[in-house]
């Protein structure tokens, strides 16, 4: 395109964005002092980089109109280069194995704190999978996610203060309380779609931390709850730092099993039934598919890993209140899915690492953790609404037997 | 029965309505003609209230007073929100009109999360004081502990602005191409109208509307933050739902009603659960009339 007319239009935004972010950024009022102060330099930086980042949106804008025909009708060979790395079993398994060896290897290698983060990350892997089987693969936008994860770790705190119920025995209970929850929100939005769905269950995450916060009787309240007993690891006595690092293996075992199962339901019969559901909901009923069913297992499936990872999370805070389970943590784990690649299990995993991590190590990017991720959000649906990593359908292919083949006509 | 209390419930559910209602015809005026929720307009409501702030005290500063000074804010905030509203739909909804409606509802919670911490980066996660500029009119007196003059004006105001849009949608040739590209986009887009101007200025006039919500409210409660957009508008897109979405009297009437019914179960019930309550209500409705009270009831076609 015109040089020139690339550079008016690109002016245009930079004027336009420094009118329009003006009072917000440049000036600020304190109206008990009575002082405003100007901050013009501000004004600099916003021109010259919505200079910069409008040529960027247009390339990119215009790269997509043009480009994707590209991508998703040529076959796989077409593909970027780094796509064969995810592609090409025989460099799968080494890189999976590398992958293995250095998770077991964390506690060796890092202090126990930085362990503590990866633990973290990997109760986020658990939560952001059973968060992708909603979203990402039934196609129902559910917002209160949060209230999964509350409900498995109030349900074990609250289990072992009033009945002394262990750890292990919590792990399951939880999931299964959070699989009860899914079930009891999903009949009531059942016939409800995308938008309203967002909504209601936005709404439904809200509920559980509002009567958390204010049923004084059962919850304790905003004070919240303490001396959560950490797991038992076979009666052994383990110091707060062994402690940790055992919690930190759990959690590598609890991912392996949850990527295990879901990739295995995933490719199961109600599986490819979600993935109907999300393609075209009526389609997918004109085809026989029960989409009660479908939707409703498809919360309490992906419910029960939030219980569980809700559970892991009491044991290893310790200590747990309302402010633990905002919405932001819905938002948070939505993000992952959406950046990981709605459906893809690489993918989460991979952005649950990066998005949890990466603010911890860090400082400098924390604050601006909330405004990276919804400009994240934004930008992804426009130019990569699959994410990093694309997920694969599976394909099926028919090959003809031998019997086939002379039984033709 | 304290008929006082009564009566203040009552004009306490009125403002509460009122404000909800002006955020609501924004919300339900963008799905009547996208189809999308638009997760962001609570936060175009929050800026016009920070840019009314700024303006006022700039303008205090400059030695100004009195009504003038809230005159001049509200146009400034209703300009700016305006101006966010149009770029957000060319940002974060245009190059989504095709995609999938999950791309563009994602898209719109990005937005509304960009835009919460943007003011919080760039101004204060703090509650700032928001002046009361509205006077105390002498006739009022005797009524005062019943109803202020700030909700007097948000009453007034709030109809004159329902009564300016109705003129608009019903009366001009805008209006009409709004109302074609609402019954159905490509039959307008074929009788030539210019669809991508009429989103546009539905995203304008909405965004004009939850600003001038924001600074009544602003003035009336008297303190503002970068996460009142947040509450606000959820409880907005219950009433639009209330209503009828797309529907426009359908969101006025959704916002009293949900006004009226939140105060008077915070003033009789519980305020510790006034929240819950709004999204209760929200399921309820949905469950049992998901048309809503004005809205006309769909049938899906394949």
């Amino acid at each position: 395109m015109d040089p020139k007319e690339e550079i008016k239009k690109s002016f245009i935004a930079a004027i336009w964005f420094m009118f329009l972010t003006f009072p917000i950024m440049v000036v600020r009022v304190d109206t008990i002092e009575h002082t405003v102060t100007w901050r013009w330099e501000r004004l600099i930086w916003v021109g010259a980089a919505f200079f910069l980042l409008s040529f960027i949106w247009r390339r990119l804008l215009d790269r997509k109109l043009t480009g994707p025909s590209a991508t998703d009708t040529a076959p796989a060979h077409a593909a970027p280069r780094w796509k064969h790395l995810t592609a090409d079993s025989r460099l799968k398994r080494p890189a999976l194995a590398a992958a293995a060896l250095f998770f077991l290897a964390v506690p060796l290698l890092f202090s126990w704190n930085k362990t503590i983060l990866v633990t973290n990350a990997l109760i986020y892997v658990v939560i952001a999978l059973g968060l992708n089987i909603v979203v990402g693969l039934a196609g129902q936008l559910v917002l209160g996610y949060v209230a999964f994860f509350a409900v498995g770790a109030y349900g074990y705190a609250l289990l072992n203060l009033h009945y002394a119920v262990g750890f292990w025995s919590a792990l399951p209970i939880g999931a299964a309380l959070a699989a009860l929850f899914g079930l009891l929100l999903g009949f009531p939005v059942l016939r409800l779609r995308g938008d309203y769905l967002a909504i209601v269950t936005l709404g439904f995450g809200e509920i559980i931390r509002i009567v958390l916060e204010n049923w004084n009787e059962l919850s304790f309240g905003p004070s919240g709850i303490d001396n959560i007993p950490p797991p038992d690891f076979f009666g052994l006595i383990l110091n707060l730092r062994q402690t940790h690092i055992a919690i930190y293996y759990l959690m590598v075992v609890l991912t392996l099993l949850t990527i295990l199962v879901v990739s295995r339901l995933q490719h199961s019969r109600i599986g490819r039934s979600w993935e109907a559901l999300r393609e075209d909901e009526t389609a997918a009923q004109a085809m026989g598919i029960d989409t009660t069913r479908a939707k409703l297992s498809a919360f309490a499936l992906g419910a029960c890993w939030a219980g569980m990872g809700g559970v892991v999370f009491a044991a290893k805070q310790k200590f747990i209140n309302p402010g633990n389970f905002t919405i932001w943590e819905s938002i948070l784990v939505l993000c992952i899915v959406v950046l990981g690649g709605m459906g893809s299990i690489t993918g989460v995993v991979l952005a649950a690492l990066v998005l949890v991590i990466l603010p911890e190590a860090l400082r400098v990017f924390a604050d601006y953790r909330w405004l990276v991720f919804g400009a994240m959000l934004v930008l992804v649906m426009v130019f990569r609404p699959e994410g990093l990593v694309r997920a694969r359908r599976r394909v099926y292919a028919f090959e003809p037997t031998e019997s086939d083949k002379t039984e033709g006509p | 029965m304290n008929w006082d209390y009564l009566l203040s419930l009552f004009m306490g559910g009125l403002t509460r309505g009122s404000i909800y209602a002006l955020i609501a015809l924004g919300y339900t005026m963008v799905y009547g003609i996208i189809s999308l929720i638009n997760f962001a307009h609570g936060e175009i409501y929050m800026i016009g209230a920070f840019t009314a702030l700024i303006v006022i005290g700039v303008l205090t500063l400059a030695g100004w007073n009195g009504m003038a000074i809230l005159l001049i804010a509200a146009a400034a905030a209703v300009v700016y929100a305006a101006a966010y509203g149009w770029t957000m739909e060319r940002i974060a909804y245009r190059p989504l009109r095709r995609a999938p409606r999950l791309s563009a509802l994602i898209s719109a919670i990005g937005m509304s999360l960009f835009l919460q911490n943007y003011v919080r980066m760039a101004q204060t996660a703090n509650f700032l004081p928001f002046p009361n500029l509205i006077p105390d009119f002498a006739c009022l007196k005797p009524v005062a502990h019943i109803v202020r003059a700030s909700e007097i004006v948000i009453y007034a105001v709030t109809a004159l602005v329902m009564l300016l849009l109705t003129l608009l949608v019903k009366f001009t040739r805008m209006g009409k191409a709004m109302r074609a590209t609402a019954q159905d986009r490509e039959m307008a887009m074929l009788s030539g109208v210019d669809v991508d101007q009429v989103i546009s200025l539905t995203f304008i006039i909405g965004s004009a509307i939850a600003a001038i919500g924001g600074v009544l409210i602003a003035s009336h409660v008297g303190q503002i933050n970068f996460y009142i957009g947040f509450l606000a508008g959820i409880k907005a897109f219950v009433a639009a739902v209330l209503g009828g979405i797309g529907s426009m009297p359908g969101a006025v009437l959704g916002g009293l009603v949900l006004g009226w019914t939140e105060s008077f179960f915070t003033g009789y019930v519980s305020s510790d659960y006034e929240d819950v309550f709004a999204f209760l209500f929200l399921v309820g409705i949905l469950i049992f009339r998901p048309s809503g009270l004005l809205g006309r009831k769909q049938t899906e076609k394949v």
